[in-house]
């Protein structure tokens, strides 16, 4: 199966090398941001190769993943503002592409390669290049959300689709799903803590990964084991994370309502996009009855042909690529959410804790017991990561929010600068012929002069 | 040219009405461009709502449009006189044209615009009193005049002068003329349709083409206005962007100034499908006006099948009559006939009946000669001048036409245009978020 070149989010895929510094190369210049975001501020899209000996096709794990690790960081530091600048990783690169189907009697399924360069010293190896599947990509996030419970883990795409209604193996299915797992494993190679985990390094590294098919079962339900820690119940949420909740919520109901907006404009541009294809028929059709007016009726068919085509265009990428976005940020809050409550969890617990040790002590002067301590640091910990991600999640969320509308209005300008060529040049055409025109008849537009 | 001075409908050669611009009403050669309105300004400069009592003396509301007539060399000289006006309803309009069908079966005359509003798309309006829809139909109407006016045959006939100048009497004027009693009964004409054995062939290939023409012009309309519905819905949709980004952006600190400034573009787009939509009413009654004109065209044609079937059907009668004169003269009967029938039966009849008889049928076949001959003229002169009316609307179609659809395309390229900049700025803005 044969993918083309991704387009929209700079998430996955191959990138022209043109543009790229080796990731290994000493020297470290400024870069040419990508084509789907715009800079202000000047910089050309002319970058010289420093590695030295170029290359033709371009290699996933080299060029475009510097490529897209790169993108991301010019545009923070194009803003000069984001403080995670310095603390990005550089030493770790991620991609997910080439899907291909594996036929077996028991199933059928995609696998996705995953290609990664490092140079940390926790891998053996500076390259690794394996095949994994969706199951592998779940079982990762639950791993790191199971060890990592403090941090915000990046959403996965929708697992469970309806057979029948949605085709799993189709084109756009597969390539909307792996842009999703590209960005998923991106953030977390992004991050400063997850990255290191064990658990990555398996899953990038590891020939295959067997003996954890059974536990890929225990996801869902593990969770909500977690949850239960011992069921105390919070009092009061300090007042910034009562913000983040509020926020969280606000945001969710927004990205519905935009979800909702841009499925229902799909849908009414495909009712268009029907009768505007009728429409150009007629005109195809008139024109077999005519002899003058034979080329411009059918130049006018040509025309709404070419728009309806534009218009295609533009409603296969909306769908490709705003959509899975907007829903992956849905998916995103609900998990954050899910950590928000680990946190309140693990303040609830302190305090219960605190309260009874206190008690006891001002009964029969028991010291506060180390439990007690050790759930203040948890509970701080926790705090702590949560802050900090959620400052990077703001920062990430910014650009991306910023990424896929920008995107939306270009498709929207490109849509209208391809139907406004056609109409121009079929104006042209109608215009050469009225010059030539020696009949002395009048048209009621030259009456009226 | 044809020789238009004589007006042959009207049957008077009427000289008592000349007056100033209408002095050259019975000029006998008119050159090409000689036409009413190298001679005249005309225009439907407003429109009013009247009420009245109707024919059934119930209260009305109706509306009245002012029609602006104004000398031409007066205006080429350089002075401005205050036209002359009158106001006219539609119904009266309708009354003239009539009259110039029946007047003028030879030529394709030009159509009112519609009656009732059709294909209308679902915001459009469908009722005659809407300002919108009476503001179009004041320009059809001014159509209506103004090719009537520069028609090189309609434009020297004097009830049409008398609409653009006299405003009361006109009516008994136009009745007068006695057209009503002229017009072909349906009846007759779809009689002729049907039973024609010899149409010209190239007026059946016309009027295929105006049955084409209708066809392509209404199925077109229909089209476009379920096209415009769509496209409606499609940029109000976006209207809801504007407000959730509103929203969006009361939660948003750095974000929030793009967001909501993007909204407001986002609502700006939305707005604007209302000013599109109406300024392609524009090409829709251009449509309109040859899809009504493909019924006119397709009348000349029927009334060709008419003068057609009438030549055969008395020749047809002529010939029979002499057949039977034949058979009568000398005895033998070639067809079946109730004389002959009877003669068999009951013998033949005296000489001097028969003497008779043959008187009548001489007289008769003098007559029938005579309408045969009456219907070889009417039908060739039909022809001939319906061909050159023909014509001369041909190319008039394709030069309208093909401005249409220049007009057409310089409004998709603007809308195209409103787009672009729309959303680059709501690009703008979202970079800047």
């Amino acid at each position: 199966m044969s993918i083309s070149a991704p387009r929209g989010l700079a998430s996955s895929g191959q990138k022209p090398i043109t543009e790229i510094l080796h990731p290994l190369s000493a020297a470290e210049e400024p870069l040419s941001p990508g084509p789907d975001v715009t800079v202000s501020g000047g910089r050309d899209k002319e970058v010289g190769l420093t590695n030295g000996t170029p290359v033709e096709t371009p290699s996933p794990a080299s060029a475009s993943v510097l490529f897209n690790r790169l993108q991301l960081d010019d545009d923070l530091d194009s803003d000069g503002r984001d403080p995670y600048a310095d603390t990005e990783t550089h030493d770790l690169f991620v991609t997910v592409d080439d899907p291909k189907k594996h036929v077996s009697t028991m199933e059928t399924y995609i696998t996705y390669r995953v290609s990664t360069k490092t140079t940390r010293i926790e891998f053996d190896l500076p390259e690794y290049s394996v095949r994994r599947r969706y199951q592998d990509f779940d079982w990762l996030r639950t791993k790191l959300e199971d060890s990592q419970p403090t941090h915000l883990i990046p959403p996965l795409p929708e697992k469970f689709v309806m057979k029948g209604v949605v085709d799993r193996f189709s084109e756009e299915f597969v390539e909307t799903r792996m842009k999703a797992l590209d960005k998923f494993l991106k953030r977390v190679a992004d991050h400063p803590v997850l990255s290191f985990n064990p658990h990555l390094n398996a899953f990038l590294s590891a020939k295959d990964l067997n003996k954890r098919q059974g536990l890929a079962l225990l996801s869902k339900v593990g969770e909500s084991v977690k949850n239960v820690a011992g069921g105390y119940k919070l009092r009061v949420r300090p007042p910034e994370f009562c913000a983040m909740g509020e926020y969280l919520d606000t945001f969710n109901q927004k990205l519905g309502t935009i979800d909702r907006i841009a499925q229902r404009i799909l849908k009414e541009q495909s009712e268009y996009l029907t009768e505007l294809r009728e429409y150009g028929t007629v005109y195809a059709s008139w024109a077999g009855s005519e002899e003058e007016l034979q080329r411009p009726l059918e130049g006018v068919a040509g025309c709404v042909t070419t728009c309806c085509g534009a218009l295609e265009d533009m409603s296969e990428n909306m769908g490709q690529d705003f959509l899975p976005v907007l829903r992956e940020y849905i998916l995103y809050i609900e998990s954050m959410k899910n950590v928000l409550r680990k946190r309140d969890q693990s303040q609830a617990e302190y305090e219960g804790r605190l309260e009874a040790a206190v008690l006891r002590k001002q009964e029969d002067r028991t010291p506060i017991p180390a439990e007690v301590e050790k759930c203040q640091d948890k509970m701080e910990c926790f705090n702590a990561d949560l802050k900090a991600d959620w400052e990077r999640w703001q920062s990430n969320k910014r650009q991306d929010f910023k990424q896929l509308l920008t995107g939306m209005a270009d498709k929207n300008v490109t849509h209208y600068e391809k139907c406004q060529a056609a109409w121009e040049s079929l104006i042209t055409l109608l215009q050469d012929k009225q010059t030539e025109d020696k009949t002395s008849c009048k048209s009621l537009w030259e009456i009226r002069q | 040219m044809a020789d238009d001075g004589r007006e042959e409908s009207l049957g008077t050669d009427d000289d008592s009405d000349q007056t100033g611009a209408d002095g050259s009403l019975n000029n006998t050669m008119v050159e090409e461009g000689s036409t009413l309105m190298r001679r005249m300004e005309i225009c439907v400069a407003e429109a009013e709502k009247r009420s009245g009592k109707n024919a059934v003396s119930m209260q009305e509301t109706f509306t009245v449009y002012l029609i602006e007539t104004r000398p031409m060399d007066a205006v080429a000289e350089g002075h401005n006189p205050a036209p002359d006006c009158l106001w006219r309803r539609y119904s009266e309009f309708e009354l003239l044209r009539n009259y110039l069908i029946v007047t003028y079966p030879y030529i394709v005359v030009p159509p009112l615009p519609e009656k009732r509003a059709e294909f209308v798309w679902h915001k459009l309006s469908a009722d005659n009193m809407d300002p919108d829809f009476v503001e179009r139909r004041r320009v059809g109407l001014e159509n209506f005049l103004l090719r009537v006016a520069s028609h090189p045959v309609l434009c020297n006939d004097k009830i049409l002068c008398y609409f653009l100048t006299e405003e009361h009497g006109w009516k008994e004027a136009v009745y007068e003329t006695g057209f009503q009693a002229k017009a072909d009964s349906r009846l007759r004409a779809l009689s002729a349709t049907f039973r024609v054995r010899n149409p010209d062939k190239c007026f059946m290939e016309m009027k295929h083409y105006s049955d084409e023409l209708q066809s392509h012009t209404s199925q077109l309309l229909r089209a476009r206005a379920r096209v415009a519905d769509r496209l409606y819905g499609v940029f109000k949709v976006h209207g809801n962007y504007g407000r959730v980004f509103s929203e969006w952006s009361a939660i948003e600190k750095e974000m929030g100034d793009g967001l909501q400034s993007a909204g407001h573009h986002m609502d700006a787009y939305a707005a604007s499908i209302d000013d599109i939509l109406e300024e392609e009413e524009h090409y829709a009654d251009q449509l309109k006006e040859y899809l009504f004109y493909a019924e006119a065209l397709r009348a000349v044609c029927r009334k060709h099948e008419l003068t057609q079937f009438e030549l055969e059907m008395a020749s047809q009668d002529l010939i029979s009559k002499k057949q039977q004169r034949e058979e009568l003269a000398t005895g033998i009967v070639r067809t079946f006939s109730f004389k002959g029938m009877t003669n068999k039966l009951f013998g033949q009849e005296a000489p001097e009946q028969r003497e008779a008889r043959l008187k009548l049928l001489e007289d008769l076949i003098a007559e029938g000669e005579e309408t045969v001959k009456e219907k070889t003229i009417e039908r060739a002169e039909h022809v001939e001048k319906a061909w050159v009316d023909i014509q001369r609307f041909k190319e008039q179609k394709d030069k309208d036409l093909r401005e249409a659809l220049i007009n057409y395309a310089v409004m998709q390229i603007s809308m195209c245009k409103k787009g672009i900049q729309v959303w680059s700025n709501a690009k703008e803005c979202f970079l800047k978020m």
